[in-house]
């Protein structure tokens, strides 16, 4: 099998509100960012792949004006998921296995402020039974946290730790929304108080995967390593929030088992865990002990770019390889209701 | 900065869907009081019933009758209801088991506040005064003190006279719209009765109306360009079918037109010509009335007719 690496991650400051620049103004910097990295320009990428999802801006084929940024005319091989970044670029490692390219360029962007990210997100439930209700993202991460601590999984004190965490770490990070320690304020939907909520905003990320011998290449001009990836895989749990035991993640743990999580312990993890009480499920599905570096970006509670959130873990991840911060590392995405999807993906620096 | 430009956008469909057998017989059983679940392979009765097996994703078609009791399984505190939820005063999402069901189903509970709610809890369900076979059919669960029956739930046929076939689903989504950088730009310049396009500093092609980047080169376009006012007709069609809440009478001609200095057409309506006298190569200038911010449409200059060598690549 082909090898596939990471060799550039770049990502847009993360803002509450980015009015003054559409879709496509802010992720052009972002993509200038890993071409100039690896000096690449936009007519040498293979395979372009990205993610984002329309409800977030309420524009139907939105995703197709971002598309000017990476000069995709006259047409160039070109594809989009509707849902985050990691999986555009899960379909990229894929075209790249395949060898019809050597080199693909993923981006994703997420602007949350025009809309009411709380009530699009219910857009996203299953149509007959839960809908209708419009119960937000906040009351369905509830339940899972209210089942995890009646099973006594956690409680409060432990989910403001892992908040704590997360923001401690974001405070040295230049692209974070959110940085340093704060209150665990007040319930949003208890047991979850705002705390335990990633910020809502706006921002971008891209990354450029490469095969084999160019992506040595396109790293040493970095002088950096590429982020080689040992394996990837995405799984599901079953549709209905009813039907499953929510304070387990069997998705997460089967895709980790494909990617070869279990193998070999890894040094770091970037988890996305949008609420602190999705961490909880993830690292026993993952099997995280204390000597694993947890989330040392910030995870989603520096930034949450839906849609660019889990493509941004993958980033964090390379980026720290490539730096030689970590030599194996696993990097987490999901999307849907309750941790609903899920991708793991482990990287590695050169043997 | 220059004032950044907004607008309110509605986004708001009634979804028609149209129903399985499985949701059919539910949805229908909820109009008429009765709850249904789905045995699936390995025995287990899902409520709400699937239409697929969750473990296996065979078909699943047997269904039984359930309680309309249960128990809580696990709930969070709303105090702040949103638009569209179950109820308007703070209330408790719950996942509630009903007796004889293996999984659970989500709704609101009615309690005045989060020390009237443990997991565990034993609640009834708070039909609604008019049902119309939908989820909402549910008003809502309230606390109930009696004791789950234990019984095997009893097999269904699933059955009703008049059954829901299908259901409509209104959904509104309310957004604030930015266009950004380069479209405020035009937008700011149209209002003053000027069309603004912009440049790649790469390729030189001058883009209207400007989206910010130019989709060859991959790059912002950072030039801004006064362009027209007047231009040519690349290319039209006719209009035959009246729009909903546009008062213009058809037929009426609809078409690109390449602005002087232009990169490439933008489209809009011609005016002041009979629709059959609109052509390929016709000079064209913008109408503005009254206090408009943009044209109203396109009428002719009255200049001979542009060569087609002049515009074939705008086409």
């Amino acid at each position: 099998m082909r090898e596939v690496a990471i060799v550039a991650f770049g990502q847009s400051d993360h803002v509450r509100d980015s009015a003054q620049t559409s879709e496509v103004e802010m992720l052009m910097p972002v993509l200038h960012d890993v071409l100039r990295r690896t000096g690449l320009r936009t007519r040498d990428i293979g395979f372009t792949c990205s993610g984002s999802s329309d409800y977030l801006a309420g524009r139907a084929f939105s995703f197709t004006m971002a598309l000017d940024g990476v000069g995709a005319w006259p047409p160039i091989s070109e594809s989009h998921v509707e849902t985050d970044g990691a999986w555009a670029l899960y379909e990229a490692w894929v075209k790249l296995l395949t060898g019809e390219a050597d080199t693909a360029l993923v981006y994703a962007y997420g602007k949350s402020s025009p809309g009411d990210l709380r009530e699009v997100l219910t857009r996203q439930l299953d149509p007959y039974y839960l809908a209708p209700l419009w119960p937000d993202s906040v009351a369905l991460a509830a339940l899972q946290a209210q089942a995890l601590i009646d099973a006594g999984r956690t409680d409060e004190a432990e989910l403001a730790a892992i908040a704590d965490r997360d923001r401690t770490a974001a405070a040295a990070h230049p692209h974070a929304q959110r940085r340093g320690p704060r209150p665990a304020g007040e319930y949003v939907v208890a047991p979850l108080r705002t705390g335990d909520c990633p910020p809502i905003g706006d921002g971008a990320a891209a990354v450029i995967l490469a095969a084999g011998d160019t992506a040595r290449r396109l790293a040493a001009a970095q002088g950096r390593r590429p982020a080689w990836i040992r394996g990837l895989d995405h799984r599901i749990e079953a549709h209905s929030l009813g039907v499953r035991d929510l304070t387990d993640s069997p998705s997460t743990r089967l895709a980790a088992e494909r990617a070869g999580v279990f193998r070999r312990p890894v040094d770091t993890a970037e988890l996305h865990a949008p609420f602190t009480s999705q961490e909880v499920v993830l690292r026993d599905a993952l099997a995280l002990d204390d000597t694993v570096r947890i989330n040392p970006s910030g995870g989603a509670q520096a930034a949450n770019p839906v849609m660019a959130t889990g493509l941004i873990r993958l980033g964090e991840a390379a980026d720290r390889i490539q730096r030689g911060d970590s030599d194996r590392a696993l990097a987490h995405a999901t999307s849907g209701p309750c941790l609903q999807q899920n991708l793991v993906a482990v990287l590695e620096g050169e043997a | 900065m220059a004032e950044i430009r907004t607008a309110p956008l509605v986004v708001e469909f009634p979804f028609t869907r149209s129903l399985g057998p499985v949701q059919s017989a539910f949805l229908t059983g909820l109009r008429e009081r009765t709850v249904l679940g789905v045995r699936a392979g390995d025995g287990r009765v899902i409520v709400p019933p699937a239409e697929y097996d969750p473990v296996t994703a065979e078909e699943i078609r047997d269904l039984v009758e359930v309680g309309s009791a249960g128990t809580v399984t696990t709930w969070a505190w709303n105090p702040a209801p949103r638009r569209g939820q179950p109820l308007a005063t703070p209330f408790a999402w719950v996942l509630v088991r009903l007796d004889g069901a293996d999984t659970a189903l989500l709704h609101a509970l009615d309690v005045p506040g989060p020390e009237s709610v443990h997991t565990g809890l034993r609640v009834r369900i708070r039909w609604a005064a008019e049902r119309t076979g939908a989820i909402t059919d549910i008003a809502c669960f309230t606390p109930y003190d009696g004791p789950g029956s234990g019984a095997e739930p009893a097999a269904h046929s699933g059955e009703f006279a008049d059954p829901v076939t299908g259901i409509t689903t209104p959904a509104r989504l309310d957004y604030t719209y930015a266009p950004g950088r380069a479209q405020s730009r035009y937008l700011r310049a149209l209002a003053g009765r000027k069309t603004i396009g912009e440049r790649c500093p790469s390729c030189r092609k001058v883009y209207v109306p400007p989206r910010g980047a130019c989709p060859t080169c991959g790059i912002a376009t950072d030039t801004q360009v006064e362009v027209g006012p007047r231009g040519t007709v690349t290319t039209y069609c006719i209009v035959n079918i009246k729009a909903r809440n546009l008062d213009i009478e058809v037929p009426y001609v609809y078409a690109h037109i390449a602005l002087d200095g232009a990169g490439l057409a933008l489209h809009a309506r011609i005016g002041g010509i009979s629709y059959d006298e609109v052509r390929m190569g016709l000079r064209v200038e913008p109408v503005w009335t009254g206090d408009g911010t943009f044209p109203d449409h396109y009428r002719p200059t009255g200049e001979p007719d542009a060569p087609y060598d002049s515009y074939k690549e705008l086409i």
